[in-house]
């Protein structure tokens, strides 16, 4: 996919305006913008390195560090298959299989459409119910591999 | 008395009055906590509000969040004025048009889906062998109030403990309490909670810091999610007390970002906190200030680690230092920092309120009050259970958790997750105990127990969590990081048949060294998985190197997928379900497996509704 030529960056600017003069904000803005644009885009890390006055190498060390950042766009619903140990003693990898099969995809990819990102996650907290997944912020237990049919096939309607 | 104080205590007066009183209306209960949202939570309310508009019912219908038994999720209570409060389980929105017109409407519970009636916050379930032995101190609260309202929960008594704090108690005498509970940390290592606050306070400098470890990262645990979604104001009471007790002026909940729901629910905690002045400046009108601030975790577990936990809270890479000094010392912005776990915390009201002495009244020599457990796995309960310490495993996973799924056999149980052990039959006596359980390689952990039937693979188990905590390692050290990867080739090859008996020493031998030289706790307990599994389960690493088999039929390289002819009846269903179209037959014929174009997915194994795919040893078919 290729990216937009320019990204409007006053959803940057308004977050950094809050949070730029407090200590350790740093994790807090990525997330903030990452929540606004679905990814880290370059432009906008430069952004906040100039604001903040963090060096753009530190800036990537803490991005590439933490497995909830990501530097590429990602999908609409992002389907994170839980692969815990309640899970994967209850078939959760047969559980990311079936997804993955389900969207032509595998772990850390993207649909064509942009619809669906598929990740997977070490513990939702929902072991009792395993196995589990989260769309979104939604978490779904008891899986079977029909109920995954029915799940993707509700959120690609949607 | 000042007037923030007095208008707290009149509003407390009068919750407690409205709790008391007889409901005058009936009232329906719906678990809603991840796990009961993940069963369908949320459709069942949905269905609920529906079927009363239909039929014009009232009723009160209240949140509430989880208490315990989440095999049965989704939870619906349904109780009338003057008559118990009765609850189903298993509800779906299709038992809801029934349980509304024959309960809500008629007056007749649905006995069928009934799964009993609802006593005390104490014993929730007099009888119900799930809560017999339980304790729950912890959890009392988690399922009887509505979480997002801060007056339920000061009807039952609290932010009482915080009262008696700010007005009764020197900050001395706050230590000196929760030093005679005996409490030690519930995130893992066990660290006496009042000598922890007791150097934090001695320690020099006006800025001190409070900070809660929310990220509960070991995989197949959830105590503190659920305390978080079910209880958050006991977590913060606990919080405030002791910021009062050290002398901190502000303090940060690290929460991992999985737990929306739970972040959800503190944030409105706080903010409820505020407005009653018992968060914030001049808490109460008594002249202490303290206030905290939400911080979301951002994917690494090892963060968990509180020296990692607290350079994530200060922006940079979730890299541990070594210790000392300790956080209590030199923590954020090298200020003393007091670092504990959600469980910890959730337990310090309770001991302000009954007094260290009741606490310590509960447990053994050293392990004091009690421990909430997630018990997942192949256990026929899986839930949350809250048991005194010195209960033993084998209570927990038989009287509580009901033994084993579908009647099969008990093969181990994981205690304390990527940092614990493998524990077999013969060590099921071993008391819940801090010191007992680090004597059998395990650890008490954060509250984890997976339990794993003959079907487990022990070597496969072994490999699930070096794999993790090899992903993991955030690579500062060399042993952690180098030595993980090299124990986890050793596992894979043996998994796969290829590994010899001088691997298995030399697994062993590798395995003390990251043990030993491991810069953070991540690495100096990572091969404890490994390290159980080969004391305990040695034939089985052995049966995969010698024999070339896994006996229990779990380790894909060793096994090959059969149909049995005679239980086959060619429904054709495994076939459709092959990803790889290596099933043929007939429709009405018995199937076959091509072993050469099986991917051993077990696809078919799953789908087949007469129990005709097998599993046998790999090549023999
Ligand atoms: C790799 C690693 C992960 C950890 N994860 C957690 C965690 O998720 N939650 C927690 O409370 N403690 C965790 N700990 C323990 C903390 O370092 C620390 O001991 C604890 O938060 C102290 O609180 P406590 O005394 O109340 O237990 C972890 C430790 C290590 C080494
Ligand atoms: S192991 Fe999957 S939700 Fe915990």
């Amino acid at each position: 996919m290729s990216q937009p030529q320019t990204i409007n960056l006053d959803a940057v600017r308004e977050i950094l305006s809050r949070h730029k003069d407090t200590k350790g904000a740093l994790i807090t803005v990525l997330q903030e913008i990452q929540e606004a644009y679905g990814y880290l885009p370059r432009p906008a890390l430069s952004e906040v390195s100039a604001a903040m006055g963090v060096p753009l190498s530190k800036i990537f060390g803490v991005v590439t560090f933490y497995a909830q950042f990501h530097l590429k766009p990602r999908g609409k619903h992002v389907i994170r298959v839980c692969l815990g140990t309640a899970c994967h003693v209850r078939g959760g990898e047969r559980m990311l299989e079936k997804v993955g099969e389900i969207l032509g995809i595998g772990p850390g990819e993207t649909t064509d459409d942009q619809k669906f990102t598929l990740e997977r996650v070490a513990c939702l907290g929902a072991c009792g119910l395993a196995p589990a997944l989260m769309i979104g912020d939604q978490t779904y237990g008891r899986l079977t591999g029909k109920r995954v049919e029915e799940l993707i096939k509700q959120y690609r309607e949607n | 008395m000042s007037a923030q104080l007095h208008a707290f205590l009149e509003r407390r007066e009068k919750v407690k009055e409205k709790a008391n009183a007889p409901i005058t209306q009936p009232q329906v209960f719906v678990g809603m906590g991840t796990c009961g949202i993940a069963a369908g939570a949320q459709d069942v309310l949905k269905a609920l509000r529906e079927e009363m508009d239909k039929h014009n019912l009232r009723a009160t219908i209240k949140k509430v969040g989880c208490i315990g038994m989440c095999e049965q999720e989704v939870l619906v209570d349904v109780q009338f004025p003057g008559s118990p409060r009765v609850t189903y389980g298993n509800v779906t929105p299709k038992k809801v048009s029934r349980i509304v017109e024959s309960h809500l409407k008629e007056h007749v519970p649905v006995q069928e889906w009934v799964v009993g009636e609802v006593a005390t916050p104490d014993d929730p379930y007099p009888g119900n062998p799930f809560y017999t032995k339980q304790k729950r101190i912890v959890l009392r609260k988690c399922g009887f109030i509505d979480p997002e309202s801060i007056d339920e929960y000061i009807a039952m008594d609290g932010y009482s403990g915080l009262v008696s704090v700010l007005t009764r108690m020197t900050p001395e005498e706050v230590i000196e309490e929760v030093k005679k509970s005996g409490l030690r940390g519930r995130g893992g290592a066990g660290f006496n909670t009042g000598l922890k606050w007791e150097f934090a306070r001695k320690a020099p400098g006006d800025t001190k810091y409070m900070v809660c470890n929310a990220d509960e990262g070991d995989p197949g645990a959830f105590m503190d999610r659920s305390v978080l979604e079910g209880d958050p104001h006991a977590v913060i009471e606990g919080m405030i007390i002791g910021a009062y007790a050290v002398g901190a002026r502000s303090g940060y909940l690290y929460v991992r970002a999985e737990y929306p729901l739970a972040i959800k629910r503190l944030k409105k905690a706080i903010a409820d906190a505020r407005e009653m002045a018992l968060l914030g400046e001049n808490i109460l009108g008594t002249g202490f200030s303290f206030d905290l601030k939400i911080k979301e975790g951002a994917g690494a577990f090892v963060c968990g680690e509180e020296t990692a936990l607290l350079a994530s809270i200060m922006g940079q890479r979730g890299m541990p230092r070594p210790r000392p000094p300790f956080p209590a010392q030199k923590g954020l912005w090298d200020c003393p920092t007091v670092i504990n776990n959600v469980e910890t915390y959730a337990n310090i009201p309770g001991i302000l309120v009954l007094g260290g002495d009741w606490f310590a009244s509960m447990g053994t020599e050293k392990s004091k009050g009690t421990k909430v457990f997630a018990l997942t796995g192949k256990v026929a309960n899986t839930g949350l259970a809250e048991v005194p310490m010195g209960i033993t495993l084998r209570e927990i996973i038989f009287d509580v958790g009901g033994g084993i799924q579908g009647g099969r056999q008990f093969k181990a149980v994981q205690i304390g997750g990527p940092s614990g052990g493998c524990l077999p039959e013969s060590l099921l006596d071993t008391p819940i105990d801090y010191d007992q359980l680090n004597r059998t390689g395990a650890i008490m952990g954060s509250g984890g127990l997976v339990v794993l039937d003959d079907r487990t693979c022990m070597v496969d188990v072994a490999k699930f969590f070096l794999k993790f905590t090899q992903s993991e390692s955030c690579g500062k050290c060399t042993p952690c990081r180098e030595g993980t990867l090299r124990m986890l080739e050793m596992l894979e090859n043996i998994s796969q048949g290829k590994g010899t008996e001088d691997d298995l020493l030399k697994l062993e031998r590798l395995a003390e060294t990251v043990k030993d030289a491991s810069l953070c706790g991540l690495g100096q307990t990572a091969p404890n998985p490994v390290l159980t599994t080969i004391r305990y389960f040695r034939h089985e690493y052995l049966a995969h190197i010698k024999d070339k088999t896994c006996p229990a039929g779990a380790c894909k390289h060793l096994i090959t997928f059969y149909i049995d002819a005679e239980a086959c009846t060619g429904c054709t269903v495994c076939a459709k379900s092959c990803p790889v179209a290596a099933i043929t037959g007939e429709r009405k014929k018995p199937h076959v497996i091509d072993p050469a174009l099986c991917i051993k997915c077990g696809a078919c194994e799953e789908s087949c509704k007469f129990g005709a795919v097998l599993r046998g040893k790999e090549g023999a078919v």
